[in-house]
C-alpha cells in the first residue's frame, strides 16, 4: 500500500489513477500520523516552493516527512516533491525540508530558442544505478513541466541528467529518498514502470 | 533536447465520437475512449479531446468522460471545445486533464486567457486559432484572419497579432489550424505555422492538412512547429502513430522511440 501525500499541491489523483493503473492500492492523506505510519510515501507536487513549504509548515506534514524519511519509509518525491527535498530553493526565501543538502535554481538558458518552462518529452540518463531506474536505456524519454529544477550539492546524489542547454539532474536519491523531476505518472509504460519499482523498493541503493 | 511531439485530436459529443468525422467505419471507432487507449499504446505524446457539445448536460458528461481517459490514458491530454470560463476549464483540469484550449470564447473575451493562466497556469492553458489565408489589408497585414465559431465566423483579427497577444495574455502553447489547409490532406500551412512559430516563445502546434508522414517531417522542420496535430490520417487507419513517429525518427527528428 502507497501512501500519497496530500498537501494542496495538484497531481494528487493523477499519481493514483497511475498507481491502479499498475495494480497498487495507494491512498491519498493530509494527516502527519498517517504519513509517520505509512509503507511507502509518495511525495507528489506541482505548482511554487514557497507556497508549497508554507503548506507543509502549517500542516505540519513537514515534521512528518523528514521523520518518516529519517525512519527509513521509502519515499518517491515527484516535479515539485523533487526540488522541496533540498534546503532550498531559488523561487522563495524559506528553508525547504533539507532531507539532503543541495538547492533548487531556475533554468538560465544561452539559447533563445530553449524555452521556460521546460515542457514535453525528454530523454533521462542514469548516471549511476538505483533499483527505480532498472532497465532504464539511453534515449528513454519521459515527460516534464518545470521551470526549476533540483541541484543536489553532492554529485553522488545525482541518478540521472537531463539534456536542456546543458544537462541538469533530472532523478536525485538519498537513502531511501528517489525523486524524480519528471512525471511518472505522465510518461506512458515507462514512467508506470518506475511506479511499479517503488512497490517493490526497499529504501537501499544498489551499488552497481 | 525537448523532442517533437505527435499529437491526435478526436471530436467527441456527449462521450461519443463524433459523426462529424468521416470514419470509414464507424463502428470500428465508435468509443473514443478504446481509441485513445490504442493510440497511447501506439505511441502518441499528446491527446486532444475536442468537445462539440452544446448543452449543459453535455458539459456534465464531458467531466466524466475526462476522468475516464485520465483513468487510463498516462500521457497528458488537452481538453477543448466551448470552455468560456475560469470554471469550465477548472473543472476539466481537475477531472484530470492536464491542459485546456480555449479558442472562440478567448477572441471575444481576452481577459479569459489570463484568468484561465492565473487559475491553472500557463503551462496548462492553450489558445487555438482558427485562421484563413486573406489578401493582406491594412487591418489584417500578415494576411492570415483568425475565424470564429468552428472555422466558419470571420472576426477581421490579424492571425499573427493574436498569436503575440495569446502569448503576452498568458497562454502556455498555440494551436495553428489552418482552415484551408484543413482536410485537404496535402499538407500543413507552412508558411503561416513558421510565421507564428517564430514570433512567439511559446511551443506552437500545427494543425490541418496532413495527409503523409512527410508532411509531419515538413511542418516540424521547414514550419518550425514543436508538434505535428493528426486526425483523420490515423482514425481511418491509413497510417499508425508507430509508422508516423518511426517515419519522423527516420528523418532525422529527434521524437520518443520507447513506449
Amino acid at each position: 500500500m502507497i501512501t500519497i501525500i496530500d498537501y494542496n499541491a495538484g497531481n494528487i489523483r493523477s499519481v493514483q489513477r497511475a498507481c491502479a493503473e499498475v495494480g497498487i492500492e495507494a491512498v491519498t492523506t493530509a494527516s502527519p500520523a498517517d504519513v509517520l505510519r505509512a509503507d511507502r510515501l509518495i511525495f507528489p507536487g506541482v505548482g511554487a516552493a514557497p507556497s508549497a513549504m508554507d503548506y507543509l509548515k502549517k500542516t505540519g506534514l513537514d515534521a512528518a516527512l523528514v521523520g518518516a524519511f529519517n525512519a527509513g519509509t521509502p519515499v518517491l518525491g515527484i516535479c515539485l516533491g523533487a526540488q522541496i527535498v533540498l534546503e532550498s530553493s531559488e523561487e522563495g526565501p524559506q528553508k525547504c525540508l533539507g532531507l539532503l543538502p543541495g538547492k533548487t535554481v531556475r533554468f538560465r538558458l544561452k539559447d533563445p530558442r530553449l524555452k521556460i518552462p521546460h515542457m514535453g518529452w525528454n530523454g533521462v540518463r542514469a548516471v549511476r544505478p538505483h533499483p527505480l531506474l532498472d532497465g532504464i536505456q539511453e534515449g528513454d524519454e519521459f515527460y516534464f513541466v518545470h521551470s526549476f529544477y533540483p541541484r543536489p550539492a553532492r554529485e553522488d546524489n545525482v541518478y540521472a541528467v537531463t539534456d536542456y542547454g546543458g544537462d541538469f539532474c533530472s532523478a536525485l536519491g538519498y537513502k531511501n529518498l528517489f525523486a524524480a523531476q519528471f512525471h511518472p505518472e505522465k510518461s506512458g509504460r515507462l514512467g508506470l514502470q518506475l511506479l511499479e519499482r517503488f512497490t517493490r523498493w526497499d529504501g537501499s541503493v544498489a551499488t552497481g | 533536447m525537448l523532442s517533437k511531439r505527435l499529437v491526435v485530436c478526436l471530436d467527441v459529443r456527449g462521450g461519443k465520437l463524433a459523426k462529424s468525422i468521416k470514419f470509414v467505419d464507424t463502428r470500428d471507432i465508435g468509443d473514443p475512449i478504446a481509441k485513445a487507449r490504442q493510440y497511447y499504446e501506439d505511441g502518441v505524446d499528446e491527446l486532444v479531446f475536442y468537445d462539440i457539445t452544446a448543452s449543459r448536460e453535455g458539459r456534465d458528461i464531458m467531466i466524466n468522460f475526462v476522468e475516464e481517459v485520465a483513468s487510463q490514458i498516462f500521457i497528458p491530454f488537452s481538453v477543448g471545445g466551448g470552455i468560456r470560463s475560469v470554471e469550465d476549464a477548472t473543472r476539466l483540469r481537475n477531472a484530470g486533464a492536464e491542459k485546456v484550449n480555449v479558442n472562440t470564447a478567448a477572441v471575444k473575451r481576452r481577459e479569459l486567457i489570463s484568468e484561465i493562466a492565473r487559475a491553472i497556469g500557463a503551462q496548462s492553458t492553450i489558445l487555438s486559432m482558427d485562421i484563413r489565408k486573406v489578401t493582406p489589408n491594412p487591418d489584417i497585414p500578415c494576411g492570415y484572419e483568425i475565424v470564429v465559431n468552428g472555422g466558419v465566423t470571420p472576426t477581421g483579427i490579424d492571425a499573427l497579432w493574436w498569436a503575440r497577444e495569446g502569448e503576452k495574455l498568458g497562454a502556455g502553447e498555440l494551436v495553428i489550424n489552418s482552415i484551408d489547409a484543413d482536410g485537404t490532406k496535402e499538407g500543413y500551412e507552412i508558411n503561416l505555422t513558421r510565421m507564428i512559430a517564430d514570433a512567439v516563445t511559446i511551443p506552437v502546434i500545427a494543425s490541418g492538412g496532413a495527409g503523409k508522414p512527410e508532411h509531419l517531417v515538413e511542418v516540424v522542420t521547414e514550419g518550425h512547429a514543436d508538434a505535428a496535430l493528426v486526425a483523420s490520417i490515423v482514425h481511418y487507419g491509413e497510417y499508425t502513430c508507430r509508422q508516423l513517429k518511426e517515419y519522423l525518427h527516420d528523418r532525422g527528428v529527434k521524437v520518443r522511440m520507447n513506449y
